[in-house]
């Protein structure tokens, strides 16, 4: 990287640590605090849907009061006031938008500003864009390109009232209602998110993107987002989030569900940037997401990429269950952790049909006082032939006072299975940076060059626009924890 | 099928009945952790698979059995050609022998033990060495954390002690044979202590038998003491039938400059459970844990590990290996804890295992917990089958198939076996393995009862 460049990041990030932490002055439509049947009935008809959402929501949250908060995880963290939080809030629009002229300016500026290609001008980015505001859709862009080849690109309150078929068919097939404490929570108030179609034969022109922001103080966001890829077809799918700096935190707990049927691709990248929490620790994201695919048909592909560096605490485990015979899934993903942030993150494969492959690689870098876990399940049924498992954990130690933890776990019940797990944790080699002091980069500049050089293995699997954005965004999260 | 709380009910009754039995004969500071001990039983329960640690093995089956419970010394008849037996022959040792979890009252008088050396029952221990016993009992297993452990401290009442004073070399080994010999189906609690002093040495074996075909429950605690540049080996031997029940947790601390050796290896057994805890509680210690386990029928094996890496400057490692076949069932969890400001620790640990049918199940959980950053960490698990390219090459050399499987699988494990220090033993063990995985013994070759096992 350029020295001027570099000067710039650094420049930016002395001035403030976390750039998008801005608020934006909108008028939102709120509920009030609280959870209770009520809510999610006032959620459901405010969103006027049909019936059988409102009878999945009952159900999931009926269940979900059954249900305790799950305490394995390696993570320190407050109870969780559940009464607490406002389960609905949405940029006020008074009517259904025929065109970029109708959104509120203010709303287009905060996109702007966050960089999001929201306004068709930017038609040469060539990604489209569905952009998330606290719980609502406010904008999905490209949509006639995309339905012209019979892609469904659109919010998933859209996709409720006119494709309720597909929305019975598919909502938590993947991930069921009662699947886990988040997930079910989820399922009872989610409120919005993407939806997308691939249908047979069809490769997607363009990469598809959902921008989520958490703008109100107080709200839990809760979004859900369903991708189903008929066979023989392919989508890249992109995922970004951001949050204002607040003193509290704020709960995010979301659903993905990714169906892939024979022979099709899905490549879903996810670069999360919540707001981390200041440098006590204070304030910040809890993100609880709970992720997951299914290869259903032959040799479907699905492949993971994330790049985690915000949010106080993250929890997640993007799944994927290898049901097809010859289906394959590959985990990449570096998660930063800095200050007092907490990460418990990593994947499960399941492996169900015959010859299926996975791959894991996961870079944990920790520093500051922070803690960064690997958690990982490889398991192969008793009925599953010649599956194949890589799988590698690297951590990386930035400071004395930050942790990496690794647990993985291996289930196996096939004596055909091949099986590896390889991790290793360390610092960065004082020769390595001996090395490029030598050649007249300062110890700052080498530690960036290292770390950027160690996670590129993960970055190199991303789509272009995003593998720039999160090599920023490694630079920004490790400012000030070296040295 | 009982639930968990009918069981822990009836522990809670059984202590509450038997208290002054319990009480009667041990030493106070014994009945001091008894009691404490209690009310962690009574918090904690037997673990279930809800408990992270024992996720893979259900205790729940092994505890659901009417079992009898001694609460005191019963003389129990032991042939002694029986035992020979089962001892390791071309091996010099010093040999002692417990019954059920007791120290054998006959026991002869180790006559070539170096002076100061002490081997003896728990209770008598107590009694004769308080100064000893007192400094040492209690203080290194956690009954806090893990049921099993709390309530083998609530029901102990004997077990082997070892003291090995300062600067003394035991050169013999000293075999520990543990018969469990009954004419019921019994639940045998043994608590064990072993103490080696500075610049002590000394080699353990222990050798699990069964002698009868009834249905056992072994529950022992082990606390071992390894003070200042002590050199320690302790190889266990676990053989047993498949109606038994084996929980073996043992507690190991090392002070600075000490080197521990263990290694553990199950050869039969129905349900095997190692709890293996070492902490490096000073700078400049070397750690080295090994075990082995070959399961057939419908066997299950677990070992969980932990090594503490409290102190910077230590070194540990760690492997396992497995050969499954039939419907055995196998977990490994191995966790490397290093905690802050332990720098410049290395620790490596790996576990292989070879998967012999589709009916077998291995469950690895290799864990790394490191809160340093100076630190050289790495863990490794493999799960897979033989290396068709080495079968090949044997086969291409006239071998036939059979036995070059043989071969490779007896190559597998001896890189276990190789990591022990003690040669006679090394060859003994590599005869058993090799037998073993024969099929030769079927069950405990020295099984003097002829069990249809």
């Amino acid at each position: 990287m350029a020295k001027k460049e570099q000067d710039k990041i650094l420049d930016e990030v002395t001035k403030s640590d976390y750039k998008y932490g801005f608020v934006t002055d909108i008028e939102t439509d709120i509920i009030g605090k609280g959870l209770n049947e009520d809510v999610i009935r006032l959620i459901s008809s405010k969103k006027k849907e049909p019936e059988f959402m409102l009878e999945f929501r009952l159900k999931a949250y009926r269940h979900w009061q059954t249900m305790t908060m799950p305490k394995w995880a390696h993570l320190k963290m407050p109870e969780i006031d559940y009464q607490d939080i406002i389960y609905y809030a949405a940029p006020k629009q008074e009517a259904k938008l025929e065109s970029l002229d109708d959104v509120d300016p203010e709303l287009l500026e905060t996109f702007n500003k966050l960089g999001i290609p929201l306004d068709e001008q930017k038609h040469l980015a060539g990604v489209a864009v569905d952009a998330v505001m606290d719980s609502s859709s406010v904008k999905t862009t490209f949509k006639e390109v995309l339905a012209e080849r019979g892609i469904i690109f659109c919010s998933f309150s859209e996709a409720v009232q006119e494709h309720p078929d597909l929305i019975q068919e598919y909502l938590a097939s993947v991930v069921p209602m009662h699947d886990n404490y988040f997930a079910a929570l989820n399922s009872a108030v989610f409120s919005d998110g993407s939806f997308v179609y691939i249908p047979k034969g069809v490769r997607c022109p363009m990469e598809l993107s959902t921008y989520f922001r958490i703008n109100a103080a107080n709200t839990g966001q809760f979004e859900r987002t369903l991708i189903i890829a008929e066979e023989e077809s392919f989508v890249s799918y992109l995922e970004g989030c951001t949050a204002p700096m607040r003193d509290e935190n704020q709960l995010h707990a979301a659903i993905v569900e990714i169906v892939v049927k024979g022979n099709a691709e899905v490549k879903y990248s996810t670069v999360q940037n919540w707001y981390p929490g200041n440098k006590e620790g204070k304030g910040g994201i809890f993100n609880f997401v709970t992720k997951r695919g299914i290869c259903e048909g032959e040799n479907a592909k699905l492949m993971w990429a994330q790049v985690e560096t915000g949010s106080a605490i993250t929890w997640k485990y993007p799944s994927t269950i290898l049901k097809g015979d010859g289906s394959s899934s590959e985990f990449y993903s570096v998660a930063v952790t800095n200050n007092y942030q907490q990460a418990d993150t990593g994947t499960k494969m399941i492996h169900i049909g015959n010859n299926t492959k996975s791959t894991i690689i996961s870079k944990g870098i920790s520093a500051g006082k922070s803690d960064n876990s690997y958690r990982g399940l490889v398991k192969v049924t008793k009925n599953c032939e010649g599956a194949r498992n890589f799988s590698q954990c690297d951590s990386l130690l930035l400071g004395d006072k930050c942790g990496a933890h690794t647990f993985p776990y291996l289930e196996i019940g096939n004596k055909t299975a091949r099986v590896e797990h390889e991790a290793t944790t360390s610092k960065i080699g004082e020769d390595q940076i001996f090395y490029c002091n030598q050649r007249g980069i300062s110890t700052e500049d080498a530690i960036g060059l290292i770390v950027n050089g160690y996670a590129k293995e993960v970055i190199n699997k991303m789509p272009m626009e995003f593998a720039v954005e999160a090599q920023k965004l490694l630079q920004i999260s490790l400012e000030g924890s070296v040295g | 099928m009982a639930d968990i709380n009918t069981i822990n009910k009836d522990f809670a009754d059984l202590f509450n009945q038997g208290k002054q039995l319990l009480m009667e004969g041990s030493s106070e500071i014994m009945n001091e952790n008894r009691s404490k001990a209690f009310q962690d039983f009574e918090r904690l329960g037997v673990p279930t698979r809800a408990n992270e640690n024992y996720k893979y093995t259900n205790l729940i089956p092994a505890f659901d059995h009417p079992y009898n419970v001694n609460l005191r010394y019963l003389k129990v008849d032991v042939d002694l050609n029986e035992i020979f037996q089962c001892d390791v022959p071309e091996l010099d040792t010093n040999m002692v022998l417990l019954t059920n979890g007791w120290f054998y009252g006959n026991n002869k008088q180790l006559l070539e033990l170096p002076k100061g050396v002490i081997v003896c029952g728990v209770q008598e221990a107590a009694q004769k060495y308080p100064e000893i016993f007192n400094a040492h009992y209690g203080k290194y297993a956690k009954p806090g954390e893990d049921g099993i452990v709390a309530l083998n401290t609530a029901l102990a009442k004997d077990g082997l002690f070892i003291y090995v004073p300062k600067g003394v070399v035991v050169e013999k080994p000293i075999q520990v044979v543990n018969l469990l010999r009954s004419d019921r189906d019994l639940l045998a609690t043994q608590r064990n202590l072993f103490v080696i002093e500075e610049n002590a040495q000394a080699k353990i074996i222990v050798c699990d038998h069964t002698l009868t075909h009834h249905k056992y429950l072994s529950n022992s605690v082990t606390e071992i003491n390894v003070a200042e540049n002590a050199v320690f080996d302790l190889y266990t031997l676990q053989n047993q039938h498949l109606n038994s029940v084996i929980l073996n947790s043992t507690f190991i601390r090392q002070d600075a400059h000490s080197n521990v050796l263990t290694n553990t290896i199950s050869l039969y057994g129905g349900t095997i459970r190692n709890n293996h805890h070492v902490l490096l509680d000073a700078e400049y210690c070397e750690n080295n844990t090994y075990g082995m386990y070959l399961m057939d029928h419908k066997q299950h094996v677990d070992n969980f590990t932990c090594i503490d890496h409290a102190k910077p400057n230590c070194v540990s490692n760690e492997h396992f290996k497995g050969v499954m076949d039939d419907e055995a069932s196998g977990a490994f969890s191995g966790r490397i804890n290093v905690r802050r400001d332990a720098q410049k620790t290395e620790a490596y640990q790996s576990n292989n295992n070879l998967l012999l049918s589709n009916e077998a199940l291995i469950n690895t959980k290799p864990q790394l917990v490191i809160d340093a950053d100076d630190v050289k960490c790495s863990h490794g698990a493999t799960v897979g089958q033989m290396d068709e390219d080495a079968l090949f090459y044997l086969r291409a050399r006239g071998i036939d198939e059979k036995e070059a499987r043989q071969m490779l699988m007896f190559a597998f494990a001896h890189e276990i076996i190789e990591k022990i220090r003690v040669e006679a033993l090394k060859e003994r063990i590599d005869e058993l393995v090799d037998k073993r995985l024969r099929g030769e013994i079927s069950k405990c070759n020295t099984c003097a009862v002829a069990c249809n096992h």
